[in-house]
């Protein structure tokens, strides 16, 4: 039997060009269950499918604020991304403690970029099994970013990763003109839609297993679940049901 | 030379609240040596109620006999959500050196972020009272050189004090007074709000006398007795005046005035 | 009893006399800096309604003596701020090469699109002091930083060699602090005259100040620099001369300035 002889650990390149652990850890994301982001002018929104693992269980942890002005979404290793968190929170409360500064998303990003990247290289280790969406405002506007973990990062528009997230990137692009003057509530809207695109039909957005997380100029980021999702959920089912757009809601899952 | 610094304390002489003989060498050629602190002056006070805590401070900044500023807030919000200070529910007064109260402000304000964050709920007032204690006492070989009183609202909804020396001994009190002026206003607040030497009015005389009972005041009175006490604090000490920054901790969050005082 | 904690565990001093405090050892090895050596005096900075105007001499004395009489103790930082050092000039050059490296790690970081502000560089500046100070190492220094917060509004603010960090309308270290400050507070009492004081009125008032300062402080120059912060950017001149300077008042006070006999 063919056995592939690259992939024992991540510091070693395939003939191909490849590392394989850290693809295979690409593919611990695409396990994950799917979460999007979109940003306006003003704000940014985090949506995200919860799973519980049994009826009896609890759901899972798919948002995390980290600063007052940003959170992060993450799509794979639960506990690896709780690592980054920490990481991540630390990070920006020394950014506040030593420049009184709320630490711009950017350098934050990059700065778990780098951590996932030196995984990449020393024997031994082993890449981070999430990929996270890491979204909020700071002094130049609200982000989106995306991150790998192969500690590849780049700003988004609007972004889908976890299990079937092509369906939620394909809503996304065809939406991708109206997000930027959209409204807080028709952002949220739109990822709410996008994030139902990736549900397989038997399946429905309910207050258990969704979260949302949104912040904006002026405006903390706040995670939203439970009852305070209940509104929005019924919004925006409504005009789907009443105004199916451009057989939008015909997706058929391939 | 040697005459400056003599081991015992001077026992005469107008002082600042905080001043008093370093122990360094006095020999011969006694070097200029560093001196790690200051005092900023200043007055802090808190009173509890029964469902409310009030802080005040002054907000004068002073080294020596100038002033530095006028406004220099000694009362903090401890575990506030953004910059902003919304979403706290503690908060935190230091009077004495301005610098390492700021410090012991920004690790105790770290401290319950990362709790909230660690927990997913907030701080309870009694272990954040707990913890600032520590982490005084844990610098107790050098020391923070403040005062701290910290506001809240227990469990049960009731307000909530706690006072501090600078190295972590602290109790719960219904109300205390520090800084330049606490001389000044502690016995004020001894017999207006613990009712001390007031006894009930035709119990008798001598040891018959019958000492009134101290009950939570209500807020107005208590907010009152606050402006009282720092407007009298301002005509006596030369290092209290300029504004006073209130906070008012209730069920419904925390209510900050500010307001004029003499900036003579 | 003696009910003062310091007296606790020592011998009484009315039986023992007063403890010979001689033994005490102060110098060990590895000292750190005890008191500083070539110094700058006054620093001088006011706000006004679109910024902030910031002066100190040109002056490093090595105690009496007048040693550099060149030396720029305005340090301007990314084009939207600008620090006065008070205090030792080493010190103060290695607080330069600090917020040199500061800013080249800024510049090459992703954030640059949004640089340090003012209210920015105050508080890690404060951190640098505080942090010195309690490792018994102090930068003998007192700062002044000036320039626009965050939201685009003068900002001013001093930290010392303990750390200490204090805010306000007009700011002044040194012997500024008792013949300046007076002067300053007479124009801008409080945060809302900022708002009535236009640029040119600052400029005066502060070079109004550092004429006083000449006459008064032994320790000072009539060489300075000055620098006015806007949203335009930092305007700094380096080798301004103190002009219109009157010694009338001198000529009935001997000893005071030129006289024979």
């Amino acid at each position: 039997m063919f056995r592939n002889n690259y992939d024992n650990d991540s510091v070693t390149f395939s003939p191909q060009g490849r590392i394989f652990q850290v693809e295979y850890a690409q593919e611990a994301v695409k396990q994950g269950s799917v979460v999007v982001g979109v940003v306006s002018k003003t704000h940014a929104v985090l949506a995200a499918i919860k799973r519980n693992a049994e009826e009896l269980s609890s759901y899972q942890k798919k948002i995390i604020p980290i600063d007052s002005h940003y959170g992060i979404a993450l799509a794979g290793l639960a506990s690896d991304a709780r690592v980054l968190s920490n990481f991540m929170k630390q990070q920006s409360l020394a950014s506040r403690l030593t420049y009184d500064r709320a630490i711009p998303l950017s350098e934050i990003t990059t700065r778990i970029a780098d951590r996932a990247q030196t995984n990449t290289q020393q024997y031994g280790r082993r890449p981070y099994g999430v990929g996270l969406l890491i979204a909020g405002v700071d002094a130049k506007g609200p982000h989106l970013f995306e991150f790998q973990p192969s500690g590849v990062t780049q700003e988004m528009v609007a972004c889908g990763i976890g299990a079937r997230s092509q369906m939620a990137r394909t809503y996304l692009e065809r939406n991708l003109d109206e997000f930027d003057d959209a409204s807080r509530e028709e952002l949220i809207k739109h990822a709410l839609r996008a994030l139902k695109e990736s549900l397989s039909q038997d399946k429905e957005l309910t207050i258990d297993n969704t979260s949302i997380g949104v912040g904006g100029v002026n405006e903390n980021f706040k995670l939203y679940e439970g009852q305070e999702i209940a509104g929005w959920l019924e919004t925006t089912f409504e005009s789907r049901e009443s105004a199916p757009e451009g057989g939008e809601g015909m997706e058929v899952d391939s | 030379m040697a005459s400056v610094f003599s081991g015992a304390p001077p026992m005469s002489g107008p002082g600042y609240s905080f001043k008093q003989t370093p122990t360094v060498a006095s020999s011969g050629n006694r070097e200029h040596s560093f001196y790690p602190y200051t005092d900023n002056g200043g007055s802090t006070l808190g009173i509890s109620g029964a469902d409310f805590t009030i802080l005040a401070g002054d907000t004068r900044s002073t080294s020596g006999y100038n002033i530095n500023t006028r406004y220099a807030p000694k009362l903090f919000k401890i575990g506030s959500e953004g910059p902003d200070g919304a979403g706290a529910r503690i908060v935190l007064s230091v009077v004495g050196f301005a610098a390492d109260g700021d410090a012991l402000k920004e690790r105790l304000d770290t401290i319950v972020k990362m709790y909230k964050y660690q927990h997913g709920k907030p701080m309870s007032v009694a272990a954040c009272a707990q913890r600032l204690s520590h982490i005084l006492y844990n610098k107790r070989f050098f020391p923070y050189y403040v005062h701290a009183i910290l506001g809240g609202l227990d469990e049960e909804g009731r307000g909530a004090l706690y006072s501090y020396d600078p190295v972590g001994s602290y109790e719960r009190e219904q109300c205390r007074a520090a800084g330049a002026a606490a001389s000044l206003i502690m016995p004020f607040l001894d017999n207006q709000v613990n009712l001390k030497n007031q006894y009930m009015p035709g119990s008798g005389v001598g040891h018959a006398l019958e000492q009134r009972v101290p009950e939570p005041l209500p807020k107005k009175d208590v907010e009152e007795l606050v402006r009282d006490a720092f407007t009298s604090a301002v005509e006596r000490h030369i290092e209290v005046g300029d504004g006073l920054q209130m906070m008012i901790i209730t069920k419904d969050g925390i209510q900050e005035t500010f307001n004029k005082l003499k900036e003579d | 009893m003696n009910h003062l904690p310091q007296a606790w565990g020592r011998p009484r001093d009315d039986v023992y006399g007063a403890y010979d405090s001689s033994h005490l050892q102060t110098s060990g090895p590895n000292q750190h800096t005890q008191s500083p050596v070539v110094t700058g005096t006054s620093v001088v900075a006011v706000k006004f309604k679109d910024g902030v105007v910031i002066a100190a001499d040109n002056l490093a004395s090595y105690g009496s003596l007048a040693r550099f009489t060149d030396v720029k103790r305005l340090r301007r930082f990314n084009s939207q701020v600008v620090v006065g050092f008070g205090g030792d000039v080493s010190d103060m050059q290695y607080l330069d090469r600090l917020l040199n490296s500061l800013d080249i790690r800024e510049n090459y970081s992703s954030a640059s699109d949004s640089p340090l502000h003012a209210k920015n560089l105050h508080t890690y500046l404060s951190k640098v002091m505080y942090k010195r100070r309690s490792d018994f190492n102090p930068l003998w220094n007192h700062l002044l930083v000036a320039g626009l917060d965050g939201e685009q509004k003068p900002f001013l603010a001093s930290a010392d060699l303990l750390g200490t960090t204090f805010a306000s309308s007009t700011l002044a270290t040194g012997f500024g602090a008792h013949l300046a400050q007076p002067i300053l507070r007479r124009t801008v009492p409080d945060e809302d005259s900022v708002q009535k004081v236009t640029k040119e009125q600052a400029v005066e008032l502060v070079k109004e100040c550092m004429k006083v300062l000449f006459y008064r402080d032994a320790r000072s120059m009539d060489k300075y620099s000055i620098a006015v912060v806007t949203k335009e950017g930092v305007d700094l001149k380096e080798d301004e001369k103190l002009e219109k300077q009157s010694w009338a008042f001198a000529e009935g006070i001997r000893g005071y300035g030129t006289q024979i006999n």
